[in-house]
């Protein structure tokens, strides 16, 4: 038997066991290698296809990497000035209440520049999901300190460290949502290990859920990586989530209503 | 006489020429392409080499108004930005300029959503042409660093008191690299002294700043900030003149002319296009036309004087504008034809839209253009703005 006809009896629907979902397209990714993006890109692509919800679920993107998350995701996209995706997302889900609309955005988006929308789409109780990507870093910028970078964290803009007296406080800011009335569910989940992933896939389906009962705005954090920016390769980068960015930013559900 | 040159970017020279001015406080976000410039200001005063304090801010919006809250009590300020970032300043750019804060900004020159771009062109700052401050534009970096020296000295005279705004291309200046000369902080010192301004909070002399006008003196005030800025041609004059006697270097105050001396089809541009323009006005020259360059470097003050005295002395004048005020025409192109129509001679005129969103404006486009501007002359082509290289139909 050739190797080709052995190949050929292996390849058949009998034997699949995991399959690239339809929704996430065949483009190219521009992340970089061992970016989180990839994976909850992924999660969210095959919760929205496993909900059989492609044609109602509208994707808000943020400035930022993830700003070409249109290019594969297979949904409708809309991309927002810089921070203001939750303003955005609070229009569409009013006028069309029927549909799935969710944010994603970095740290910097999210908890720098757009600091005052979410804090004020979470506590209006907006029917929508956030997805909060934190890498502790501006990313796409070239790893300048953000709100989130942990104290003594080297950037391109602390190239001491971060100095919290000069600098300010590191910010969670997902505990300060968790505390405003309009927010349902928040949860901080990570991408790191298939275990992690399930989670975070079970995590996002709950909150994709959350939408058709209007009860407020599921919030998710994920903890990710940024290996161009923190200067580390894949593997030392997830190392260095694990043992600096988990203790800070404690893995879990801080609310479930 | 011994020269420091080093082979550094568009915004490192930028922050090497920020740096020897000496600022107490830069407040900055970072934005591409203009992070290089933030952060090297931040590692200049990580490692000491700078006095100034460097403060994260939370937006755009931030950074303007930490300047504002600097400069109003004495301290030498620097902020940069570029496209969106820019836009998210503007309210604080008018409050700047209307608080009479010589606040000194770099703009990396960026295309403006949507669609979203990180490329360049003039969008950004000739957008905001009327939000008080001093605009100038650069072709290199060695002007960019230079220009940083300059734009602390026209910004803090006593007369003029605004802020200035340093416009470098996007990535074509940026990120590129050559070899610019760091002037000797000495003679920086001697050239820029310490600022000294009577707007600021002082216990000496009581006083409120920054607040609201009514109807009956909201005119007067803004006439005097009007004067403040047409002053500042006679700064800027001044300025670049001991500058070139001090560093030897001198950039022609408001335009440079380049074999403008018997042309009779003139070019005019801003920002890092002048090279390659003045790469086509030398080779058409050797072909025995008799073309030229006029680069406008400051927008605002607008060189009224020195583009009508072209006007009287050429046939035809082209504007190359990387930008368009939509709905009429490129803004470049308006100011000029608002100075050509002071002059009582005829001139030729046509617009050039094009190298928006950092498309490259090659040398064949731009030979093309002095083609066009000659067919103007002999009345084979009518005047018209138009966008040059666009690859969908016109139907025009």
């Amino acid at each position: 038997m050739t190797a080709t006809t052995e190949i050929n009896k292996i390849i058949n629907e009998d034997n699949l066991v995991y399959k690239k979902t339809n929704l996430l397209l065949d483009n190219e990714m521009h992340y970089c290698p061992g970016c989180t993006h990839g994976v909850i890109h992924k999660v969210i692509a095959e919760v929205i296809d496993e909900m059989d919800i492609q044609n109602e679920t509208i994707g808000v993107s943020p400035v930022g990497c993830s700003v070409l998350a249109y290019n594969y995701i297979d949904i409708d996209w809309q991309e927002a000035a810089h921070g203001r995706a939750p303003a955005l997302a609070t229009a569409t889900s009013r006028l069309m209440p029927e549909k799935y609309v969710f944010t994603y955005q970095g740290d910097g988006d999210l908890a720098s520049i757009g600091c005052a929308e979410i804090i004020h789409a979470c506590n209006r109780g907006e029917n929508i999901v956030v997805f909060f990507v934190n890498n502790a870093i501006y990313g796409m910028t070239g790893g300048q300190m953000a709100p989130t970078t942990l104290e003594g964290q080297v950037t391109a803009t602390t190239p001491y460290g971060r100095n919290t007296a000069l600098n300010g406080h590191t910010m969670k800011i997902t505990e300060m949502i968790a505390l405003l009335p309009g927010t349902r569910y928040v949860t901080r989940q990570s991408a790191e290990t298939p275990a992690a992933v399930r989670k975070l896939k079970k995590a996002v389906r709950k909150a994709f859920e959350n939408t058709t009962e209007k009860k407020g705005l599921s919030f998710i954090e994920i903890v990710g990586t940024c290996s161009s920016g923190w200067k580390l390769t894949p593997t030392q980068s997830n190392e260095w989530m694990k043992e600096n960015m988990f203790p800070f930013y404690q893995l879990g559900t801080l609310k479930d209503e | 006489m011994k020269t420091n040159k080093i082979f550094i970017s568009g915004d490192e020279a930028a922050a090497y020429g920020v740096k020897l001015c000496r600022p107490h406080v830069i407040a900055a976000y970072p934005i591409t392409p203009q992070t290089i410039t933030v952060e090297r200001l931040s590692e200049m005063v990580e490692k000491g080499e700078m006095d100034g304090e460097y403060m994260h801010v939370e937006s755009e919006h931030s950074a303007i108004s930490v300047c504002m809250g600097a400069s109003s009590v004495g301290a030498r300020t620097f902020t940069a930005s570029s496209s969106q970032g820019l836009l998210y300043m503007a309210e604080g750019l008018h409050y700047a300029s209307g608080g009479r804060y010589p606040i000194v900004m770099m703009n990396a020159n960026r295309s403006v959503a949507l669609p979203w771009s990180i490329y360049g062109d003039h969008r950004d700052s000739l957008s905001l042409l009327d939000c008080g401050w001093i605009q100038v534009y650069v072709e290199d970096a060695q002007e960019a660093l230079d220009m940083m020296i300059q734009a602390y000295r026209i910004a803090e005279h006593k007369d003029v008191l605004t802020p200035m705004m340093v416009n470098l291309d996007g990535f074509i200046l940026t990120h590129t690299y050559e070899l610019v000369e760091i002037p000797d902080q000495q003679k920086v010192d001697e050239f820029l002294p310490a600022f000294v301004t009577p707007n600021k909070m002082s216990f000496e002399e009581p006083k409120n700043l920054a607040f609201s006008s009514k109807p009956d003196d909201n005119t007067e005030f803004k006439y005097q900030q009007n004067q403040a800025v047409l002053k500042s041609i006679d700064v800027i004059k001044e300025v670049d003149q001991e500058f070139e006697a001090t560093f030897g270097r001198k950039y022609h105050d408001m335009v440079e002319e380049y074999r403008c001396e018997d042309a009779e089809v003139v070019l005019v541009a801003i920002g890092s296009v002048c090279g390659t323009v003045r790469v086509v006005v030398d080779k058409l020259r050797e072909e025995g036309m008799k073309v030229g360059l006029l680069k406008i470097r400051f927008m605002r003050p607008f060189p009224e004087q020195e583009v009508k005295d072209l006007a009287k002395r050429v046939k035809a004048i082209g504007v190359i504008d990387k930008d368009i005020s939509f709905g009429y025409e490129g803004t470049v192109y308006t100011n000029v034809n608002s100075a050509i129509s002071k002059v009582e001679n005829y001139v030729y005129k046509s617009n050039f839209i094009g190298g928006l969103g950092g498309r490259d404006i090659t040398k064949a486009e731009i030979e093309d253009m002095f083609h066009k501007l000659y067919a103007g002359l002999d009345k084979s082509r009518e005047e018209k703005v138009e966008f040059f290289s666009l690859n969908v139909e016109t139907n025009e």
